[in-house]
């Protein structure tokens, strides 16, 4: 349907929203590769709103530039940046019928009756609502809305599709299927798609690249497992998941990551411990840490105690309190839950060098 | 049962101020002068009867047109524009309420007649060596009556355009379509209950005008509702005036059954 060379690639440079005195937006800057599915997330007023609508050309940003394939679009206005997008809510025009929704972005572009005709046939084929052709949107459910909703976004093959949290209105295992829906239409079509949720699972799940937002402000942007093991920040390991936090003492560089002091007991790191000296925070996820009857010498490991649990189906959250009363909470097999509790629940906590992350302390 | 109880004094008052005398209208259209339905037969050979008929059809129509056109324009700034566009908006909407229908008309008057503002003023700058004929004839009832129903067109339309969601309007211009292409194949779709809603309104209104078509018009431009009050005033003529008064009755009451079918009572406000 579309070459991968049609996708755009998008510059934003030292990008700036102000409402009144509220400041929405803060100096980002972005690139947004070809054909990237690029996820915008944080919390509701974090920002990410308000930048894809600076992208479909909605709002126009106070300071900062804007480039789409190196020509500056800053000034252009919406109708002309020729941007797909999906609302939160979809926003299909109701007196028209599927097919009319569908034929709208063609029919302003003056295409010829007969070619609209086909691409709409086409488009519909492809997201799997034939025999609803005539149909009004009010007669449709959620779903059949949303796949109109990403027809006509994508009917006249953008170069950037924008989605702003269009999943938010459906039920749990309908938004699976628009998930997988939605890859699929990524991987057809070559587009750019970015992509706006404050669902943290969704994004990780969706897309090639996460820019986390709080604030107005950009925090980060990474491959998702790159922001999940490494975030850069208190905020970003927060946000993306749940996440054990240690005060560590005395830490010190070392050649390839750095030692310290958890609860008096030494530790090493792997990977990044840049700019961090003295006090910190250690960060690990509950599902990288294990349950052990004792460390081995030269293994991280701290002591212990086992004081609930939660029954996940799979696996089994167990909550325990350090020595010196910092709570942890690990992700382990069910049998492992039941035994540490009931053995006195006195266990040790380990967990392999390149897993756990330093955080600035306080930060 | 309460509200059937609080219902009941509006019930009264229909039944005694409007449904028992209408009986009484019908019951005189047929046996005045004698018994029988000969003013019906009469009404459909009248001539003078059915030019009046066709003329207030026509002034109704057009008048709808106009008003609901001009009340398009300015519930779009009553209800999208700046807040001090909006402030103004409703100040020339809710205005014209407080001024009688009357004053109005002689308002019009003072301006259109041949020694009228318009006319004097246009004879001043030497635009027209001879007054234009504004007012005692058909133009006259028209501005007359389309500036009294203005206002009555914008709350239908105004409803609709305030139920309308945003994001519909901006993903149109999303998908590339520009501001009037989205105005017209859009926005107007969108508020079609609307469009409805007021121009039926407004055309029921016309068919029952009385005041404004007697002054502007001059007795030129006769409408249906001076034609009864001259039939049963002037001419002693009851039973006509009262068959009349039954037709428009059930015209007007089987626009208002089509209006209903398209249109929910809600969405007139």
């Amino acid at each position: 349907m579309q070459q991968p060379g049609r996708a755009a690639e998008i510059k934003a440079i030292g990008i700036g929203k102000s409402f009144g005195s509220f400041r929405a937006l803060d100096n980002l800057s972005l690139n947004i590769g070809r054909g990237e599915f690029l996820t915008l997330l944080g919390p509701s007023g974090s920002g990410k709103t308000t930048f894809l609508m600076i992208l479909a050309g909605f709002v126009q940003p106070t300071e900062g530039k804007l480039f789409s394939d190196g020509v500056d679009i800053t000034e252009r206005p919406a109708e002309q940046r020729a941007a797909g997008m999906v609302f939160q809510g979809y926003a299909l025009f109701p007196h028209m019928s599927v097919e009319a929704n569908i034929a709208f972005p063609l029919k302003v572009r003056k295409k010829s009756t007969a070619e609209i005709k086909r691409r709409v046939a086409e488009m519909i084929e492809r997201v799997g609502l034939k025999g609803h052709e005539t149909k009004l949107p009010a007669q449709l459910s959620g779903g059949q809305q949303q796949r109109v909703a990403l027809a006509r976004a994508l009917v006249f093959e953008p170069g950037v599709l924008l989605l702003d949290e269009p999943f938010s209105a459906l039920d749990k295992s309908l938004r699976g299927q628009m998930q997988a829906e939605m890859k699929r239409l990524h991987q057809e079509t070559g587009t750019t798609f970015v992509f706006v949720t404050h669902d943290q699972s969704e994004a990780l799940a969706l897309s090639s690249r996460v820019a986390i937002f709080n604030h107005g402000k950009l925090l980060q942007v990474g491959a998702p497992d790159e922001v999940y093991d490494r975030p850069a920040n208190r905020f970003v390991a927060e946000f993306l998941g749940e996440i054990n936090m240690l005060p560590l003492k005395g830490v010190k560089r070392a050649d390839d990551g750095a030692t310290a002091l958890c609860e008096d007991r030494a530790i090493t790191l792997r990977g990044n411990a840049e700019a961090v000296n003295g006090n910190a925070i250690l960060a690990i996820r509950p599902e990288h840490m294990s349950i052990a009857r004792e460390a081995a010498a030269g293994e991280n490991g701290i002591a212990a105690t086992a004081v609930g649990s939660t029954y996940l189906g799979a696996a089994t959250k167990l909550d325990l309190t350090t020595r010196q009363g910092a709570k942890v909470t690990v992700s382990v097999p069910n049998e492992v839950a039941a035994a540490a509790l009931s053995k006195g629940n006195s266990v040790w906590l380990t967990w392999p060098a390149e897993k756990g992350f330093l955080l600035p302390d306080g930060g | 049962m309460g509200a059937a109880l609080l219902m009941a004094p509006l019930l009264l008052f229909l039944v005694l101020a409007y449904a028992w005398p209408f009986l009484g209208v019908v019951k005189w259209s047929v046996t005045l002068p004698t018994p029988g339905l000969g003013q019906y037969s009469a009404l459909a050979t009248d001539a003078l009867v059915q030019s009046v008929f066709i003329r207030t059809l026509r002034i109704a129509l057009i008048v709808t047109v106009v008003s609901v056109a001009a009340a398009y324009a300015i519930t779009m700034v009553w209800v999208r524009g700046s807040p001090a566009q909006r402030i103004v908006a409703e100040f020339c909407i809710l205005v014209p309420f407080w001024i009688s229908v009357l004053t109005r008309a002689f308002g019009w008057v003072a301006l259109l007649s041949n020694r009228g503002l318009i006319n004097t003023w246009l004879q001043s700058i030497g635009f027209i060596s001879e007054p234009l004929a504004l007012v005692r004839n058909e133009f006259g009832v028209i501005v007359g009556m389309t500036h009294f129903l203005i206002p009555f067109a914008v709350f239908p339309l105004a409803s609709a355009m305030r139920s309308l969601d945003e994001r519909v309007l901006l993903a149109a211009r999303g998908l590339g379509s520009s501001r009037m292409r989205t105005f017209w194949t859009v926005f107007v779709p969108m508020t079609r209950s609307g469009i409805i809603g007021s121009a039926m309104i407004v055309f029921v209104f016309s068919l029952g005008f009385f005041v404004t078509p007697a002054i502007l018009g001059g007795g030129r431009s006769v409408m249906i509702a001076e034609l009864i009050y001259l039939r049963i005033f002037q001419s002693p003529d009851w039973g006509l005036g009262a068959a009349i008064s039954v037709v428009l009755v059930l015209f007007v009451g089987a626009l208002m059954a089509l209006l209903f079918r398209y249109v929910r009572p809600k969405q007139l406000i």
